[in-house]
């Protein structure tokens, strides 16, 4: 034990004389298990959010029965299959709207709900008595508490002005939903005596056949262990779980720099331990003992740093995940013990392989030198080929995968397998383009200048990669967010034709400020709007009435429609819906389909396909007079004008003094593109955040790269010297070596970028979001992004350099004296 | 205590074999002190390392007290290096980011051998006690190869092998350095087995063998 104390002392030794060294393969471990564990955090958050909302009274986790067409079905089935030995309990599910706000309201039967369905024990300790007895009570998550700025025990009232049962807390429940008894919930959605589906207990007993008690009106729903909102949301965790992956790449790049160099510089030191009697075995072990313990402290503080990241995230990852798909998140971060004992196995795993290849070379290390000088440049050439050969085998698995592929794990998969070639290939093309400058070069400093930038790049090739793939991803998502916003823009001026939004506060307000408008000349048009919330196969939707107004058919764009779609919106029985629902569904232009709707199921054709982008529902678009036929209980208080653009401030003026409207009431068409538009960057805040961390990472392993071979650096730069090149000349070319390269890695970031960006629209995005959108190319922002990286570059280069301006006489003279 | 028989090592250069050794005898004695000269190329140093385990011969025997190097594993032969040899080198190669206190018991300790009193009189005979917190950068090549003597001597060897150990320092250092040597290993009774070039400080040991195309001469 105490051997290996003391040949672990001496290992030690060694980054107590380099502390800059130490604090690179630290920094490079803290930041790649920081930003790993920080996103696995903010998975983990997410993830136990979508299974407190799963295991709410039979989401996807209990076996059911739903109606054929996913619509509402007659109570009396339930009554039927309960005779026939069916341990079923019903499920009345729908959408309910407290002081402008939605929410999911669930109306069960506690005396048949199965004691397994999740909440189910919570309900029976409360007491049954106060849930079933008139008021009886409406269940909620604390979080709805604050939602409705109301105590426990207050008695809402429904936008209708229907009074609500009184809340009590239970805090299992999911943010968002509203438990109630079924009699409530059936009086508050008016369906009278239907159900949305029948929870199936796990009672075995004798029971007849589905077909034989409800024909083919029911189907069987099995159980599923992953529920919509976590499918919906895979994507989403996919990409962070990318973006957190990369970051950790890009940090074990530094690792590995900081390992490599230790590694050769303490290779005189392996070989005299050797030579004193310790023993390869030995030696090996007590390295990997070393590389563990600076791992595990690593692990810890970047454990620390990965929750501070997780946290100041969070707000924007919640505001994005409600943003896109509507889930709600806590603020509150909480972590497991599982969170800290995987970070700490990332930051050794992570570390052994960084440190693989030089814990492989220690190995073989043998005792005695070789006598010949090494031949750098015939092993460099050979390992290019060999690195070449993987990367354009890499290439094809890409192009294969994008050929082949149909998911959306494929779509990522053509992403790495993209940006793992790029980087694998990156130092032989900045190997023949030097060689090339080489070959052009006449005067003797140049082709020194060329030669040695050759020498000098396999230390650098591996920061060079890091800084190739933080740009080229920064490129990808920034082209990708950028397209979206530019599309996004170009969509709301489609979709918010109206030039005023009105919305009253009830609807004697609304049908006195309409009667006020018609008296005013400047009003070209009013445009009176609806909405109504429906559960639709499984999910919220939202169905949308417009209408029969040129302004749409005019400004709309529609993807795909029939001949005359706005036409036939008329009747009320057929619908557009948006691209999202579309491709979700698999529903396209002349299908079919049901929505549940409070007076019975209202079948719908499907006559047209709009964008949607941002929209975490599926909306349906109808005809507004059908749609408040068929849902009379929404209310007609909103509702848009057509003004002339010049016109509208006086008009905004006029409707404030005569109605008392505030700006929550009243909006032109600009504030309303600003609100829109603030919501948008609020949901890519996540990812500009991690690009950022990533571009900044991939600063830091340059900077490391450049710190370490400095040192390394002096043999080839002291002759030079000793020639009469001065120390602030050499300084100056070393500069503009490492710009050199950085500009030919950073251009050949962006079309690799670019390629990135085209996967991420064309294959990523369709499948996590559910929409395309068209590809453009921002040549000020690829300017920008290359401005970044080299003034990155720049700050990377210019500490090693200050320090070799700097450097004394005596520190250059002692490379010819050095006898080691 | 040192027993070399019919040892052969070739290796290959440029594509040929070069027989470096071809049936080497050698026996040292405990506390006997041996040079060992030749010209450039003549197996010496290879010699040398064969003895210290450093590599392994291709034939004959080499035994150091009764133990047999060539049945030794990699382990073995670092247990033998540890615990019953002292190798001094030209470079000096001493641990850089080691100050000299921690280089002088570095191999006595990890042979679990070290000895304070002892490491108090090597201290004191090597003249190393005002520069026991310096480290090797800081330190002329004299001072250096005195601090390797004292680490191969602290763990009180069987043998001390030394490969050209005076090479790098100018005639009066050297003088003085081979001068500590002999009488330190006297102190200790090993044996010492050195490699030189230099015939005037050969003649200062108790026996001088020439190496000449693979043979003790």
């Amino acid at each position: 034990m105490s051997r290996v104390f003391w040949i672990l002392a001496v290992l030690l030794s060694h980054w107590r004389r380099h502390p800059m060294q130490l604090a690179t393969l630290l920094i490079g471990l803290i930041a790649a298990t920081a930003l790993w564990s920080g996103v696995q955090a903010l998975n983990a958050q997410a993830r136990s959010s979508y299974d407190r909302a799963a295991a709410t009274f039979g989401g996807a986790r209990t076996a059911m029965l739903v109606g054929r067409d996913d619509a509402n079905f007659p109570q009396v089935l339930f009554v039927e299959l309960r005779r026939a030995g069916w341990p079923v309990s019903p499920v009345l599910e729908g959408r309910i709207q407290i002081g402008g706000r939605s929410f999911r309201l669930l109306g069960i039967e506690p005396v048949t709900l199965p004691a397994e369905v999740g909440n189910a024990p919570t309900i029976a300790r409360s007491g049954l008595q106060s849930f079933v007895t008139p008021p009886g009570e409406m269940l909620v998550a604390r979080e709805v508490l604050a939602d409705l700025d109301l105590p426990e025990g207050a008695t809402p009232t429904a936008s209708g002005g229907t009074l609500l049962p009184p809340l009590r807390v239970q805090p299992d429940l999911a943010p968002g939903v509203l438990v109630v008894d079924i009699g409530v919930a059936q009086r508050l959605l008016d369906v009278p005596d239907q159900v949305s589906r029948l929870l199936i207990g796990k009672t075995k007993g004798p029971r007849a056949a589905l077909e034989t008690v409800a024909g083919d009106k029911l189907r069987l729903v099995e159980p599923d262990a992953q529920s919509d909102l976590e499918r919906l949301t895979d994507s989403f965790h996919l990409n962070l779980t990318a973006f957190g992956l990369l970051s950790f790449v890009v940090g074990l790049f530094i690792v590995n720099s900081a390992i490599g160099l230790a590694f050769e510089q303490r290779r005189p030191m392996l070989r005299t331990l050797r030579a004193c009697g310790v023993s390869a075995r030995l030696l090996n072990t007590v390295l990997v003992i070393e590389l563990v313990a600076l791992a595990l402290i690593a692990g810890v503080a970047g454990l620390v740093c990965g929750y501070a990241i997780a946290a100041s995230l969070l707000p924007d990852v919640a505001a994005s995940l409600r943003g896109l798909y509507g889930a709600q998140i806590p603020g509150q971060l909480t972590l497991r013990s599982e969170w800290w004992i995987a970070g700490l196995a990332i930051s050794v795993l992570g570390a052994l392989a960084a440190a693989a290849a030089s814990l492989l070379k220690a190995a073989r290390l043998p005792v005695l030198v070789a006598a010949q000088p090494q031949a750098w440049q015939q092993a460099q050439h050979r390992w290019l080929i060999v690195q070449s050969a993987v990367a354009l085998a890499v290439f094809a698995a890409a192009g294969v995968l994008l050929w082949y592929g149909d998911s959306l794990l494929s779509g990522f998969a053509v992403l790495a397998a993209l940006l793992l070639a790029a980087a694998l290939v990156l130092p032989a093309i900045l190997e023949r383009v030097l060689s090339l400058g080489q070959r052009g070069a006449r005067r003797p400093l140049a082709v020194w200048f060329w030669a040695d930038s050759r020498q000098q790049l396999s230390g650098l090739s591996l920061a060079l990669m890091a800084l190739l793939l933080a740009l080229a991803v920064n490129v990808g998502v920034g082209t990708m967010v950028e397209s979206f916003s530019r599309t996004f823009v170009g969509w709301l001026d489609g979709r918010l034709a109206a030039d005023v939004y009105v919305s009253a506060r009830d609807d004697a307000q609304a049908m006195a400020i309409k009667a006020w408008l018609r008296g005013r000349p400047e009003v070209a048009a009013i445009l009176p709007g609806g909405r109504a919330d429906a559960q639709f196969r499984g999910a919220p939707i939202e169905i949308l009435g417009l209408p029969d107004h040129a302004t749409y058919s005019e400004h709309w764009p529609l993807l795909e429609s029939t001949a005359n779609a706005w036409i036939r919106l008329r009747p009320g029985d057929a619908a557009l819906i948006s691209e999202q629902l579309s491709r979700r569904l698999k529903l396209g232009v002349g299908d079919r389909i049901t929505v549940p709707a409070p007076g019975g199921n209202w079948p719908l054709e499907i006559v047209g396909i709009y964008a949607d982008y941002g929209n975490p529902k599926g909306q349906i678009t109808v005809n507004y007079a059908a749609l408040t036929r068929r849902f009379p209980a929404i209310p007609t208080t909103r509702f848009g004008l057509r003004v002339a653009t010049p016109e509208i401030p006086a008009l905004l003026s006029a409707l404030r003094e005569q109605f008392g409207l505030d700006d929550r009431s009243l909006a032109d068409q600009a504030t309303m593109k600003a609100e829109s538009k603030r919501i948008f960057n609020r949901t890519f805040a996540v990812t500009a955040a991690l690009n950022t961390f990533t571009l900044g990472v991939a600063g830091v392993a340059l900077l490391t790269s450049l710190l370490t071979l400095s040192n390394s650096r002096l043999p080839q730069l002291a002759p030079l010297w000793a020639i009469g090149i001065t120390r602030r000349r050499l300084a100056a070319i070393e500069l503009v070596k490492t710009l050199s390269v950085a500009l030919i890695t950073a251009l050949l970031a962006l079309p690799l970028g670019l390629l990135v960006a085209w996967c991420l629209i064309a294959v990523v995005n369709v499948k996590a979001f559910g929409w395309r959108l068209p590809f453009h190319v921002f040549p000020l922002q690829l300017l920008e992004l290359l401005g970044v990286a080299m003034a990155a570059s720049l700050l990377a280069a210019l500490l090693p350099v200050m320090k070799l301006a700097r450097m004394q006489p005596a520190s250059l003279i002692k490379i010819f004296a050095d006898e080691r | 205590m040192l027993s070399v028989r019919n040892l052969t090592k070739t290796y290959r250069s440029a594509g040929e074999q070069v027989a470096v050794l071809r049936g080497v005898n050698l026996d040292i004695a405990a506390g006997e002190r041996v040079a060992l000269s030749g010209e450039s190329g003549s197996g010496k140093s290879t010699l040398l390392h064969l003895i210290a385990g450093l590599d392994a011969a291709d034939g004959g025997e080499i035994r150091l007290a009764y133990l047999s190097v060539a049945d030794l594993s990699d382990a073995g032969r670092a247990e033998l290096r540890r615990e019953r040899l002292g190798l001094v080198f030209q470079q000096f190669n001493l641990i850089p980011s080691l100050n000299v206190e921690d280089n002088l018991v570095f191999q006595s300790r990890i042979a679990g051998r070290h000895d304070a009193a002892w490491h108090a009189e090597l201290v004191d005979r090597l003249g190393l006690g005002a520069l026991l917190k310096r480290y090797p950068e800081q330190l002329s090549g004299g001072q250096q190869q005195r601090v390797a003597i004292g680490r191969a001597l602290a763990v009180k060897p069987l043998l001390l092998l030394a490969d050209e150990p005076t090479g790098n320092l100018d005639e009066a250092t050297a003088d003085d350095v081979l001068a500590l040597t002999r009488d330190l290993v006297t102190r200790t009774g090993c044996g010492f087995l050195m490699v030189t070039h230099s015939t005037r400080l050969a003649a200062t040991l108790d026996r001088q063998v020439h190496l000449h195309a693979g043979l003790i001469a």
